[in-house]
């Protein structure tokens, strides 16, 4: 048996002999028994949630986007495995979670990226944002949405074109992308999307490859909240606040509902409120601290999406709120049990 | 105003209670040679009564402590006493204990009193008799019963009897619960007799509603006892969690549920002052599981106090595979042991082989910072933060983390997908802020 690596942590597991049998019992602190829950099968869990995104991705653009998703898939562990490797820290692609940021920083690019353009952010992703702060569950910040940001600062040309649904790419060589207007682009000069509501649920609109569809990622995100791997909590009231300030505070003398609904249904933010707000590592773990959390990427994007020179502002705004993550968990420190007994404890 | 009927947090292991709750209590006989150790519950260790040589019977006082919490030790067979040393305690360690070797006669101490009936008890005689029987806490806890009588007269206004049981594994507590009906409703009688609570209620889970119908059954029109089932979930049976799953109130911090008027009673520990009421009888004997996926044919036995373990173990039959882990208790709070050397005590109650690790140790556990833990903590602790700034030795941080509040009910450690030590660390910290409080005492 392997000794665990902090020596600070008194040892979890020793031998001591019986005598008489000369066995060797394991003595170890309790509980001796433990939940089936792993970080592998969490990370398991997102990527199927995940998987029908891709689909739809295809149906839309072409087998160019499964490419694109499988090689920052395949950067993003390779980049983990070869870091980890290096430093000679234990290896940790079998959890997955290195799988599960290279699909998001896939499905945050335009189907016509070339495909040395993810590599270099799964670099970024992975080896600044994630790693060199201590690998999974230490990093501050969401490292799919990292690179995204990176490789939009360095190469903004390679990813701002986006394809129209049904211009299926080719799969090699230069793509001379048609450049359509996303819905987003229209709505920063006030003007309602060309698309319909309707359509821009099914996805059916230039974007990023893997968040025009709101109905696959809701069907997602529905798996998991059945699978218990997130709570509605987070997606809900980001969601929520996007669409209340929407509502009251409508651009260019657009219909309030349609102009709400045109706000939760374009740009990234399905995907981000449902699988990158809610990242474990870089969200909050206290129910206060989330609603806090979650109020705030939607105040902020609205106002990016309003005011800033983006016309998108999803990721910034997780990205933001990402680096509050800690402030917010001290801030919603459950109450101390049975301390409010005036309150709660009369007879 | 509606009872919640369950608390905040918790988990629901597999409860494998189907491997041995059909298996009535089968008594054990008494083993050649007993261990007493003169430490077996909580509060001061006890002085020895005889003397190595000296002969005893069923039922002789054999050590006694002047402390206000402790409890009087028994011999549970008669014998001659072999030796008064230091033998392997089941929470570790040697601690000073009277050996006894049985004559196998079991010959009744002459100056145990059969009383017969109950009626005419006051409150001082039942605690009186409960101190003499040497009756402890034997849900696990071991608290003396008459230190805990006295301190909840005056104080209660609902007395709960922990008939929740939800530790995995264990049936002993309901094997009592099926087999002992009348004597636990007698002993709970008279613990209302002393309490004197507006209301007694005996409180058990949701997977035990066969025992919830016998309560029932035998309570009849009695008015001033309630059966109330609660959802399976453990820890149900923990003291603050299930005095807030019966009457809704939050026992403070550091204090125990007679700041909110309710005392808590195991039924096997009823049963044990009844017992004693009506015969005089002593603590000598208890219920022990034993299971677990090494042990051939899991049972209940009535055992004598001071067998050894391994004599419980031939009993069922021996392992059915090389055990790799051995609990004594439950598998969520029980203590692993090194060895079968220790004897049964007071508060055994399972014994459990497992024929592998059932934790999913990983030899790199990682957090994730997934808050699970966080969310089943029944006592609304943050385990992640106290592991984090535990093992970065951040004391300041530490104490703001309430650490002290933790019923190490492992629940944290159960549920967490990283695989981290989080009740190990707790229990740690909790240690670790005492000794930083004793020297800041001891600086000044």
């Amino acid at each position: 048996m392997n000794t665990p690596k902090s020596p600070i942590i008194p040892q979890a597991a020793t031998t001591a002999t019986a005598p008489d049998e000369n066995r060797r019992m394991v003595v170890s602190s309790s509980p001796h028994v433990a939940a089936l829950d792993s970080t592998r099968g969490i990370m398991l869990d997102v990527l199927i949630a995940l998987l029908p995104a891709l689909v739809v991705s295809v149906f839309f653009y072409g087998f160019r986007s499964l490419v694109l998703t499988l090689i920052t898939v395949a950067a993003c562990i390779a980049f983990e495995w070869l870091y980890r490797r290096i430093l000679k820290k234990p290896n940790s692609t079998g959890d997955l979670s290195a799988a599960v940021t290279g699909v998001l920083l896939a499905f945050n690019l335009p189907a016509s990226t070339p495909y040395w353009v993810p590599v270099v952010g799964a670099a970024f992703s992975i080896i600044i944002a994630k790693q060199l702060y201590g690998g999974i569950g230490k990093n501050f910040i969401n490292p799919a949405l990292a690179g995204r940001a990176f490789v939009m600062f360095c190469f903004p040309a390679y990813v701002s074109t986006w394809t129209p649904a049904f211009e299926w790419l080719p799969l090699g060589g230069n793509v001379d992308a048609v450049t359509s207007a996303t819905p987003l682009a229209s709505m920063k000069d006030g003007l309602l999307p060309s698309a319909s509501a309707f359509e821009m649920f099914l996805g059916k609109t230039g974007g990023c490859l893997g968040e025009t569809c709101a109905l696959v990622l809701l069907l997602g995100g529905a798996y998991l909240v059945l699978r218990r791997v997130i709570s509605v909590r987070i997606p809900l009231i980001y969601l929520g606040t996007v669409a209340l300030v929407t509502f009251v505070f409508p651009l260019g003398g657009a219909a309030r509902v349609d102009w709400m609904l045109a706000n939760l249904l374009s740009g990234g933010l399905m995907l981000g409120a449902i699988f990158m707000a809610t990242d474990y590592t870089t969200s909050p773990v206290t129910p206060r601290g989330q609603v806090l959390f979650a109020i705030g990427c939607g105040l902020l994007t609205v106002f990016i999406r309003y005011f800033g020179s983006y016309a998108e502002g999803v990721s910034f705004s997780i990205l933001i709120m990402n680096v509050c993550v800690w402030l917010f968990d001290k801030v919603g420190k459950p109450a101390r049990y049975g301390e409010r007994r005036a309150k709660n404890g009369g007879k | 105003m509606i009872m919640p009927n369950t608390f905040r947090g918790g988990v629901h292991p597999e409860s494998h209670k189907r491997d041995s709750k059909d298996r009535p209590l089968e008594t054990l006989p008494p083993p050649p040679e007993l261990v007493l150790p003169l430490s077996m519950h909580i509060g001061a260790p006890c002085e020895p009564t005889v003397m190595a040589g000296d002969r005893v019977l069923v039922g002789s006082l054999i050590a006694n402590s002047s402390a206000p919490i402790s409890a009087p030790i028994h011999s549970p067979v008669s014998g001659r006493v072999a030796a008064i040393e230091p033998r392997p305690h089941p929470n570790g360690g040697l601690v000073q204990s009277i050996v006894i070797t049985n004559d196998g006669l079991d010959k009744p101490d002459p100056l145990i009193d059969t009383r017969g009936s109950v009626e005419s008890l006051t409150p001082k005689d039942i605690i009186e008799i409960a101190r003499n029987a040497g009756v402890v806490g034997l849900g696990g806890a071991a608290f003396p019963a008459a230190a805990k009588i006295q301190s909840g007269i005056g104080k209660t206004d609902t007395l709960i009897i922990n008939c929740a049981e939800c530790e995995p594994y264990i049936t002993s507590g309901y094997r009592a619960m099926i087999e002992n009906t009348d004597e636990i409703l007698g002993g709970v009688r008279l613990l209302a007799k002393a309490l004197e609570p507006k209301i007694t209620v005996m409180a058990l889970e949701a997977n035990k509603l066969d025992v919830a119908e016998r309560f029932r059954e035998r309570i009849g029109d009695d008015k001033s006892i309630e059966v109330k089932v609660l959802k399976t979930k453990y820890p149900q049976g923990g003291e603050k969690q299930l005095v807030r799953a019966v009457t809704g109130r939050k026992v403070p911090p550091g204090q125990l549920p007679s700041a909110v008027g309710c005392t808590v009673f195991n039924p096997e520990t009823a049963a044990a002052i009844y017992r004693a009421a009506m015969t005089g009888a002593p603590l000598l004997t208890r219920g022990v599981t034993v299971a677990g996926s090494a042990i051939s044919n899991p049972k209940n036995l009535l055992v004598r106090i001071g067998t050894p373990l391994r004599y419980l173990i031939s009993a069922v039959g021996g392992f059915k595979a090389d055990p790799y882990k051995l609990i004594l208790g439950g598998p969520m709070m029980g203590s692993a042991l090194s060895s079968l050397d220790a004897p049964v005590i007071k508060s055994t109650n399972a014994l459990l082989a497992f024929a592998e690790g059932e934790d999913r140790f990983d030899p790199n556990p990682t957090c994730i910072h997934c808050g699970k833990c966080l969310k089943v903590c029944p006592m609304n602790l943050m385990p992640l933060y106290i592991n984090m700034y535990y093992t970065h030795h951040l004391d300041d941080e530490l104490k703001t983390t309430n650490v002290s509040d933790c019923i190490e009910c492992g629940s944290c450690a159960y549920v967490c997908p990283g695989r981290l030590h989080l009740t190990q660390v707790c229990r740690a910290a909790k240690a670790h802020l005492q000794d930083l409080a004793r020297k800041e005492a001891q600086g000044k």
